[in-house]
């Protein structure tokens, strides 16, 4: 899912104006998988897939695949439509620089539910 | 061709709180039963803007809508820039009584959402026999603390915007755009640290579990209604504070999130209505 979410976000000036003077990496994990999402001025230059070898990332957001599955329903269940619903349960986990995952949080909630566009 | 003018009326009271002097705003609309309402923690009484324009609701109640101290367009206390804000609830107790007696609401119903569905319980246990009923919106007897709320009011993090965003993340996907926008909107202009000194009495000084199983619905009748999408008090979350607290009615609001009366007005009202039609039929 979250590899084509660079055509989602950079179509959308309601999502990059919110991330305009971000120019850094974060990372996604997904279960096992590692995605790192590189941002220039709130546009998404890449998703690289990993695994990676000594790569640098701002914040990291971590989640099993299931609720990941779940978060990125086109009409998510209460519970599931919303970060920080997961981070009260503990399903998602916040690491690195929590500063700037805050100055840019909108745009990251907006960033990251930018794929319920694709479900069925 | 004129613009329509909504019925509501907005004035400033001069008010003693914890002995400094106060101006507070404060909106009404309506006539008959007052009905005090409480906005949520970082917003203000704009929330209650379709409350106040319900011509079915202000046809029996004077809707009374007012801004705390340092939120919308109520002051804060001369000095304020010495001190950093923090809500109590003896301090949230306090005002809400303060404003009813000083406004001239006799015997209110007092309806207030998340910090001020969790300040109705206080008020059931302290002022029960002042109050003709009391409405929880998004009440809970607890949150624990799970995220660092002190990023909300920090020189190197965009606090409106920041705030906004958790706002964001509280309300319903099925919510209308419009509204949901229009509330992160107001959460956008709240003063730094607002929303953060309000969490304390929300996360820290207001725990009210170890309080509620004594309070008595039977002096004055206690619903709580709550938006199935809230996560911060959630409708496991009020159904369990309503469990200890005999008497209690529950009503979980389908679609809902946690600003109802904000996010998605004409659905929240038809969830109000027949509440506040009740408490006009049985109480005095």
């Amino acid at each position: 899912m979250l590899e084509r979410v660079a055509e989602l976000v950079n179509g959308d000036p309601a999502i990059v104006r919110w991330g305009r003077h971000l120019n850094d990496t974060f990372m996604v994990e997904v279960g096992d998988d590692q995605y790192l999402v590189a941002v220039r001025a709130g546009r998404i230059e890449s998703v690289a897939k990993g695994p990676f070898v000594m790569r640098s990332w701002r914040f990291a957001i971590r989640a099993r695949r299931e609720c990941w599955e779940k978060f990125w329903a086109k009409v998510p269940a209460p519970g599931w439509h919303d970060l920080f619903a997961l981070l009260r349960r503990g399903d998602v986990a916040f690491e690195g620089d929590q500063r700037v995952l805050m100055a840019y949080l909108l745009y990251v909630k907006l960033v990251l539910a930018a794929p319920r566009r694709l479900a069925p | 061709m004129p613009a329509r003018i909504e019925p509501i009326t907005g004035r400033y009271a001069h008010l003693a709180l914890e002995g400094k002097p106060h101006r507070i705003y404060f909106e009404e609309a309506g006539q008959g039963i007052p009905l005090l309402c409480l906005h949520t923690a970082g917003s203000d009484a704009r929330q209650y803007r379709a409350v106040l324009n319900d011509p079915e609701i202000t046809r029996h109640y004077r809707v009374v809508a007012f801004d705390m101290p340092w939120h919308g367009k109520s002051s804060p206390p001369a000095g304020w820039e010495k001190e950093d804000y923090r809500l109590s609830t003896s301090s949230y107790t306090g005002l809400v009584m303060t404003v009813a007696r000083e406004l001239g609401l006799a015997r209110p119903v007092v309806m207030g959402c998340s910090i001020g569905g969790r300040i109705v319980l206080n008020l059931a246990l302290e002022h029960a026999q002042s109050l003709r009923a009391l409405v929880g919106l998004q009440s809970a007897a607890y949150v624990e603390r799970y995220y660092e709320s002190a990023w909300l009011n920090h020189a190197e993090v965009h606090g409106g915007q920041a705030s906004g965003a958790i706002a964001y993340g509280l309300m319903s996907p099925l919510s209308p755009d419009e509204h949901r926008w229009e509330t992160v909107w107001h959460y956008m202009q709240g003063g730094p640290g607002i929303f953060t000194g309000d969490l304390y009495f929300y996360q820290v000084d207001g725990d009210l579990r170890d309080r509620i199983g004594a309070i008595d619905t039977s002096v004055c009748p206690l619903y709580m209604l709550t938006g199935e999408y809230d996560y911060s008090a959630s409708p496991k979350d009020t159904e369990a504070a309503a469990a200890r607290i005999r008497g209690a009615k529950v009503t979980i609001m389908k679609g809902l999130g946690h600003f109802p009366m904000s996010e998605n007005p004409d659905a929240f009202l038809v969830y109000l209505r027949p509440v506040l039609d009740e408490i006009r039929a049985t109480t005095a």
